[in-house]
């Protein structure tokens, strides 16, 4: 979809070039991460594609023609462009700035205002907002309407430049849940900017990692980054929590629960004893049919003829499927227990995760 | 002849002679309404023309920075020539006729209405500006949809100014009998005649403050993204 070749950019009295010589090749429907350091030409790389900077050498091409080759405006209009503070025009309401690419490219106005209602729905944005200037709306609601605009004419491509990092990080991981889920839907090819590793880990299919003058030191998946980083300047770049952030990305349906020690309501306390044992923990969950009422350990089932006797506790928490090794891992060293336990999404018991289990994977 | 001899008309006047005649003034009604006409003229032609040839000097001059020198030269030179001087330069050349006043208060306009255009259209946020240009506006959309309408509280507040301190300089023409509102001041003053005095000073700030609340109307109504700055919304 996109192709650098050989892409230079050097500015005239400087000893270095800004980027040296970039091949990078973006397949449709990808998002991917420029990510480095300041001086590494990530921003400069990004602006050389919609040319609001002419490279000095090599080639960029968009769908097979070379950008070179096309009249700027036209191409900008084809782009969608998305940076940091927005830059909402301040003059113009919510629906102006968002309708301002299909109104330049000359959509009549009944066909704007259906964009501009479809993109207020998948923005989660209200309809209130659209007579308003961008001056009276909130930095995450600024943010959102600075995609939706770049979206208006439904690109293909997507540009951004920093695009979360003007709001605080509450609002920011907000956002990024938000556009992990439209990009699924839209499928855009997306390259963007960050100079936040945990933000490219979070949001790319693919990083490239930038050193100074435009140094591309790994092209991969952020899972192969972590694994297997590169080099020193990677693995530096990275940081520490490698395994951590590696836990982050995977998820808890990728890999093998363990049944855990269950007993029923039914069953005899002396076997519920017997089922602490082999568990090798200090309790045993109660479980009817998929139904889990809780835990229960030796203390609470003195006296008891069957385990169902007995008062069970609550897990303290629960993970699904979808959600990461990482609050896994947060599940398993905050319970009393030790363990995360693992339910369908109508609240199911699957079975349990352990520290050992994590471990492995990060190992593997 | 003693200096308190000499002064004695003066001071007997002010002690019979009231502040405001009124029927001086419901007499000379017509008088005051032409030279009320004249006053308005001589005010919005010379901010007038001197905002034609500013605003594409600014508009020039934002892109092509090496004209801002030689056209803040020569405009500094003509604001410090006192109107006075101009006035009597000019007389042997254009006489008696409005040009001669005209041209100072123009000149005088002109660098006033530069600057502040050129301030407005340079104040922009450069974010803004890349982020149009990014979304495909051409060079002269980026000027006509982007850069003056943002600049536009600046350039106003520049045009209030000239407009305010055009009004108070046009006074100074009485003395080429073109001075509006000024003729009667200046006759209050020859002929120790208050209510002609009281009459001009009153009408010539009235009138400027009434352009100034005008002008003041015309941006608040013409740049209503400007009110909504000072308000925040709440929530994500």
């Amino acid at each position: 979809m996109i192709s650098l070749e050989h892409v230079e950019k050097r500015y005239p009295g400087t000893a270095g070039p800004a980027v040296g010589d970039l091949t990078l090749e973006i397949d449709e429907g990808e998002t991917v991460a420029l990510v480095g350091p300041s001086g590494c030409g990530k921003t400069t790389t990004l602006k050389m594609i919609n040319r609001l900077i002419e490279p000095t050498g090599g080639r960029i091409l968009l769908d097979g023609t070379n950008v070179l080759d096309q009249d700027p405006v036209q191409l900008r209009r084809g782009i969608g462009y998305v940076i940091q503070q927005t830059g909402l025009l301040p003059h113009r309401t919510i629906r102006q700035n968002i309708a301002t690419v299909p109104h330049l490219v000359g959509w009549d106005d009944s066909r704007i205002d259906g964009r501009v209602d479809e993109l207020l729905e998948i923005f989660d944005l209200d309809h209130e907002l659209l007579d308003r200037y961008p001056a009276e709306l909130s930095g995450g609601q600024r943010q959102r309407v600075g995609v939706a605009r770049a979206l208006a004419a439904d690109p293909p491509v997507m540009l951004m430049d920093e695009p979360f990092a003007a709001v605080d990080p509450i609002v920011r991981g907000r956002l990024q849940d938000q556009f992990l889920e439209i990009q699924e839907r839209l499928g855009k090819t997306i390259v963007f900017v960050t100079h936040d590793v945990d933000e490219a880990i979070k949001l790319s299919d693919r990083m490239a990692i930038l050193n100074i003058g435009g140094v591309l030191e790994q092209f991969a998946p952020p899972e192969t980054v972590l694994r297997e980083p590169a080099n020193d300047f990677v693995r530096e770049f990275v940081g520490a929590e490698r395994g951590l952030k590696r836990l982050a990305l995977m998820k808890v349906g990728d890999i093998e629960v363990e049944r855990g020690p269950v007993v029923t309501s039914s069953t005899g306390a002396d076997d519920a004893r017997r089922a602490i044992d082999a568990g090798g923990f200090d309790w045993v969950s109660i479980v009817d049919g998929d139904e889990l009422l809780g835990w229960v350990d030796r203390q609470a089932l003195e006296g008891c003829d069957r385990a169902g006797d007995a008062t069970p506790r609550r897990f303290s928490a629960y993970v699904t499927a979808r959600d990461s090794l990482r609050q896994a891992l947060d599940s398993i060293v905050t319970s009393r227990t030790a363990v995360a336990v693992v339910v369908t999404e109508g609240q199911h018991y699957r079975g349990i995760l352990t520290l050992e289990q994590i471990s492995k994977e990060i190992v593997a | 002849m003693t200096a308190v001899d000499a002064m004695a008309p003066w001071l007997a006047q002010t002690d019979v002679q009231p502040l405001l005649r009124w029927e001086w003034v419901t007499d000379n009604l017509d008088e005051i309404v032409t030279r009320g006409a004249q006053h308005f003229w001589l005010t919005a032609v010379s901010v007038v023309v001197a905002l034609v040839i500013a605003f594409p000097l600014a508009v020039l001059a934002q892109r092509r920075r090496w004209v801002i020198q030689p056209i803040t030269w020569v405009s500094s030179v003509l604001y410090t020539i006192p109107a006075l001087a101009l006035i009597s330069l000019l007389l042997p050349i254009t006489g008696l006729s409005l040009t001669t006043v005209a041209i100072p208060l123009i000149s005088y306009n002109l660098l006033i209405l530069f600057r502040n255009t050129l301030a407005g259209l340079d104040g922009i946020d450069g974010d803004v500006v890349e982020a149009a240009r990014g979304m495909g506006l051409t060079e002269r959309q980026l000027l006509g949809r982007v850069r003056i309408p943002m600049a536009m509280p600046v350039i106003i507040a520049g045009i209030r100014i000239a407009t305010v301190s055009s009004i108070g300089l046009v006074t100074i023409a009485a003395l080429i009998g073109r001075g509006g509102f000024g003729q009667f001041i200046l006759l209050g003053l020859n002929t120790f005649f208050w209510t002609a005095l009281v009459v001009g000073v009153i009408l010539s700030v009235a009138f400027a403050f009434a352009a100034d609340l005008l002008l003041l109307g015309i941006q608040r109504w013409a740049t209503p993204w400007t009110r909504a700055a000072g308000v925040r919304a709440v929530g994500t």
